[in-house]
C-alpha cells in the first residue's frame, strides 16, 4: 500500500497565512504553556499572568523589556540581510563580542576624559569591529568556498577567548584586586540614559533606525530587490544583474556591524565596564528572533519583544513560583517548534492516500 | 471633540493606575518576611552554588520563607533580577557571585530598606549592603599538610582559575603547610581562567598528573579533576562540596563551603532588626569552611594529626601564614614569628617560595 499519508505543496497562499502563521505560534505556546503550568500544580491562568504580564505590568518593567529586545533586535536586522540572500551567519555572538572588544578598547582610551565626540567614536569603531569580524568568514566563503557556518561559528570562540585574555591581562582593572574586569567606563563614554532610575538608553533609538533603514532598503531599492530575487533563485538573481560576492560580503559587513553595534549598546549602555561575559548569547538568541520576525524589520520588532519576553517571565517565575529557569527555554523552544510546525501545516497540505482513492478512482 | 477626548485619557489613566495597583498588591499582600537568593549557577548536586543552596534550605527550614533565582549571568541581567526580589518584598538578599557587586550596590541604593549580602566582594557603598567570604586557605593549609604527607614524587598538582588574591592565597597556603612536613615540596600550576568548564579541568588535571604530580587539587568548580585522578590512580581533594562519592578512592578530604550558620544569623539578625552592615571574614572556628570525611587511605595517624591542625587552626594556635615566608625570589615576606594580617592576606599578589612557574598578568 506504501505510504498513506501524502505532503503537497499549497497554491494558495496569502500574505495574511504569513502573519496568520506567527499569531497562531504564540496562541499554542500559550495554551501549551497552560497546560504544562497546570501539571506542574499551578493556576495555568495565574501562572501565564506571572510569566507574562506581571514582569511588564510597570514602567520599570517595560523599560526592561525594551532594553532586553534592544540587542536581540539589533543583531536580528543585521542577519535578516543574511539570511535574506543564504549566507547563513551563525556567529553574530562573536561579531558582537569583537565589536565589544574594540570599542571598549576605545572607551577605555578615553579614560576620565570629556568630550562629545567620544560616545561616537565608540559607537563607530563598534560597529566597525563587527564588520571587520563578519568580513572573515565572507571573505573565506566568497574566495575560498568555506562553508560559513562553520567559519562563523568557530569565530565565535575566538572573540570569546580574546576578551578572556585581555580583561585578565593588559586590560584588568588595576585598582580591582586582579579579578577579570576592566575599570568602569567614564560618563562621556556611556549610552545617554533616556529617564531618571531606568536603565533604557539611547541605543533603542539605534535600533528604531536600523528598522526602518532596512525595510527601505528591502522594499524601496534596486540592491533589496536583487537581495530578494537572489534569494529565492540564484540563476535568475544573475539574469537581473546580481553580483554574488560582491552581495555576500555586503550582507555580512551588514550584519557584522549590527552585531558590532549591539556590543556597543550593552557594554555602554547596562553594563559600564567589558567583562568576560558582556552578552548572555544574544548572537544565538537572535537567530530565533530574525525567523521568528519572518525577516521583516516590522516583524522582528515584534519578535524581539516577544523573545525578551520569555527571559523576562522566566526569571518572574522562579521568582513568583519557584519553577527552575528552564522553564523559559521551554516557552522560547515552543514558540519556534509551533512556529515551524504552523508554516509547514499552512505551506503543505496533508493527503490521507486511502480516502482519496477511493474518490478519484 | 477635545473634552471627550481629555475625558477619555483620564479614564484610561484612572483604569491604568488602578490595575497597576490592582498587580502591585495582589504581589505584596503578605507583608511576610522573606529571603531572596541570586545564584550564578544551576542548583545541581555539588559545588559553589549547590552549597549556597544548601544554606537556603536552612535559612528555610529555621522557619524563613525564601526565594532564589538560578543561573543569573553576571552580565546586564544581574541588576534587573536583583530589583525585582527587592521590589517583591524581600527583606534580605544574598547575591552569590563576584559579578554581582555593582549591581547590588546600585539596587542597595534605591532600597535603602532592604537589606544585601554580597558574597566575595569589597564594595560596601551603601549602609544596608554587606560582603561576607571565608577563610578557605585555612582548609588549604590542612590539604597542604595532608599532600605534604602523601605525595612520592613531591610534586603537587594545582589547577587555578584566576589569578586573583583568593587562588593565589591558596596555592601559597597550601605550599606553605606542604613544606612543613616535606621540605622538598614542588607546586605545578595550570591556569584554566574559569570557574567552571569539566573539558578544560580535565584537561588541566592530565597535564598535571603527566609532569609527575600524584596529588591533584583544583580551585574550580567541576568534578572533572578528581574524577581523572580517581582513573590515573593519583590522590585528589573535593573543593567546595563532599566529593567523595565522584572519586571514593582518590579523594582525600574536600574543603566544604558552610554558609548555612551565617546565613540563617543574618536572617533572623534583618527579620529582629539586629542586622548592621559588616565584612564578614569566617573560617574554620565559625565553621564557614568545614572539612569533608578522611579517607582511610590516609591511615589513622595522619588523620589524627590533620584534626589536631583542624583544632589549632580554628582555636588561632596556628596561624596558616607564619613566618618566616619568602617569595619565590627569596624576600622575606613575613618575618619569623609573625603571621600575615588580613591586609597583606587580602591583596595577595606573589607565589611563596616553591611555587613553580609565574603568576600571569
Amino acid at each position: 500500500m506504501g505510504s498513506l499519508i501524502k505532503i503537497e505543496k499549497r497554491n494558495d497562499i496569502s500574505n495574511s497565512i504569513l502573519l496568520f502563521s506567527p499569531v497562531l505560534a504564540i496562541i499554542l505556546t500559550l495554551l501549551s504553556g497552560a497546560i504544562i503550568f497546570y501539571f506542574l500544580g499551578f493556576q495555568p491562568l495565574e501562572a501565564l499572568k506571572i510569566f507574562f504580564i506581571i514582569p511588564i505590568a510597570d514602567l520599570y518593567g517595560f523599560s526592561e523589556l525594551l532594553l532586553k529586545a534592544t540587542p536581540l533586535c539589533i543583531i536580528a536586522i543585521g542577519l535578516s540581510f543574511c539570511f535574506k540572500t543564504n549566507n547563513w551567519n551563525i556567529g553574530a555572538e562573536g561579531q558582537l563580542i569583537f565589536g565589544g572588544i574594540v570599542s571598549g578598547g576605545v572607551a577605555l582610551l578615553f579614560y576620565n576624559q570629556e568630550g562629545f565626540f567620544i560616545l561616537p567614536i565608540i559607537i563607530l569603531t563598534g560597529a566597525l569591529g563587527g564588520a571587520i569580524f563578519a568580513l572573515i568568514p565572507a571573505i573565506l566563503k566568497t574566495y575560498f568556498n568555506t562553508n560559513e557556518i562553520l567559519t562563523s561559528l568557530m569565530l565565535v570562540y575566538v572573540a570569546k577567548l580574546l576578551l578572556d585574555y585581555l580583561v585578565v591581562g593588559p586590560w584588568t582593572n588595576p585598582e580591582g584586586f586582579n579579578f577579570p574586569e576592566t575599570r568602569m567606563f567614564s560618563d562621556s563614554a556611556r549610552m545617554p540614559l533616556l529617564f531618571e532610575g531606568l536603565r533604557i538608553h539611547a541605543g533603542i533609538f539605534i535600533a528604531l533606525m536600523l528598522v526602518a533603514l532596512s525595510w527601505f532598503i528591502f522594499f524601496k531599492t534596486f540592491l533589496g530587490f536583487q537581495m530578494k530575487v537572489s534569494g529565492l533563485s540564484l540563476k535568475t538573481a544573475r539574469y537581473a544583474g546580481y553580483k554574488g560576492k560582491k552581495t555576500i560580503l555586503l550582507v555580512f559587513i551588514i550584519s557584522g556591524a549590527c552585531a558590532g553595534l549591539a556590543g556597543v549598546g550593552e557594554i555602554t549602555g547596562p553594563i559600564g565596564q567589558l567583562y568576560r561575559e558582556i552578552s548572555p548569547e544574544y548572537g544565538f538568541t537572535a537567530i530565533i528572533v530574525t525567523f521568528l520576525g519572518r525577516l521583516n524589520p516590522i516583524g522582528i520588532i515584534f519578535a524581539s519583544l516577544i523573545v525578551a519576553l520569555t527571559y523576562l517571565g522566566a526569571e518572574s517565575a522562579q521568582i513568583f513560583l519557584q519553577v527552575p529557569k528552564s522553564i523559559g527555554q521551554i516557552f522560547q523552544g515552543l514558540i519556534l517548534f509551533f512556529l515551524l510546525a504552523s508554516d509547514f501545516l499552512l505551506y503543505f497540505k496533508v493527503k490521507f492516500l486511502i480516502t482519496q482513492k477511493k474518490n478519484e478512482y | 471633540m477635545k473634552g471627550i477626548n481629555l475625558m477619555l485619557k483620564k479614564i484610561l489613566r484612572c483604569f491604568s493606575v488602578a490595575l497597576f495597583f490592582l498587580i502591585a498588591t495582589s504581589l505584596s499582600a503578605n507583608a511576610e518576611f522573606k529571603v531572596g537568593f541570586v545564584y550564578v549557577g544551576p542548583t545541581g548536586d555539588h559545588g559553589w552554588t549547590y552549597q549556597h543552596h544548601e544554606g537556603r534550605n536552612a535559612v528555610e527550614a529555621a522557619g524563613m520563607k525564601t526565594t532564589f533565582v538560578e543561573s543569573v549571568p553576571e552580565g546586564a541581567d544581574s541588576e534587573r533580577v536583583i530589583r525585582q526580589l527587592a521590589q517583591s518584598g524581600h527583606n534580605i538578599i544574598f547575591t552569590t557571585s563576584f559579578g554581582y557587586m555593582n549591581p547590588t550596590n546600585k539596587v542597595a541604593k534605591d532600597f535603602p530598606n532592604v537589606k544585601f549580602e554580597h558574597a566575595t566582594g569589597y564594595i560596601r557603598e551603601h549602609s544596608n549592603v554587606s560582603t561576607y567570604s571565608a577563610r578557605f586557605y585555612e582548609g588549604r593549609t590542612l590539604l597542604g599538610h595532608i599532600a605534604g604527607k602523601m605525595t612520592k614524587t613531591n610534586t603537587i598538582g594545582y589547577i587555578a582559575s584566576f589569578p586573583i588574591p583568593e587562588v593565589i592565597r591558596g596555592i601559597n597556603s597550601m605550599t606553605l603547610a606542604a613544606q612543613k612536613v616535606n621540605p622538598n615540596i614542588k607546586t605545578k600550576i595550570v591556569w584554566v581562567f574559569t570557574w567552571y568548564d569539566p573539558g578544560k579541568e580535565a584537561e588541566a588535571a592530565q597535564a598535571l598528573i603527566d609532569q609527575g604530580a600524584d596529588v591533584i587539587m583544583q580551585h574550580t568548580d567541576s568534578t572533572a579533576a578528581v574524577q581523572v585522578a580517581e582513573k590515573a590512580g593519583v590522590w585528589s581533594f573535593g573543593q567546595a562540596s563532599d566529593m567523595q562519592k565522584f572519586a571514593p578512592k582518590s579523594v582525600l578530604t574536600s574543603i566544604i563551603d558552610d554558609w548555612a550558620p551565617y546565613y540563617v544569623e543574618r536572617s533572623k539578625a534583618a527579620k529582629d532588626g539586629t542586622w548592621k552592615q559588616q565584612d564578614t571574614w569566617h573560617g574554620l572556628k565559625e565553621g564557614m569552611v568545614a572539612m569533608g570525611p578522611y579517607n582511610p587511605a590516609m591511615g589513622s595517624a595522619l588523620v589524627k594529626e590533620v584534626e589536631q591542625l583542624q583544632k589549632d587552626l580554628a582555636s588561632g594556635k596556628v596561624h596558616s601564614f607564619t613566618g618566616p615566608i619568602y617569595d619565590q625570589k627569596g624576600n622575606l615576606l613575613v618575618a619569623e614569628g609573625k603571621t600575615a594580617d588580613d591586609g597583606m592576606l587580602a591583596g595577595m599578589k606573589v607565589y611563596v617560595k616553591g611555587v613553580e612557574g609565574k603568576i600571569p598578568e
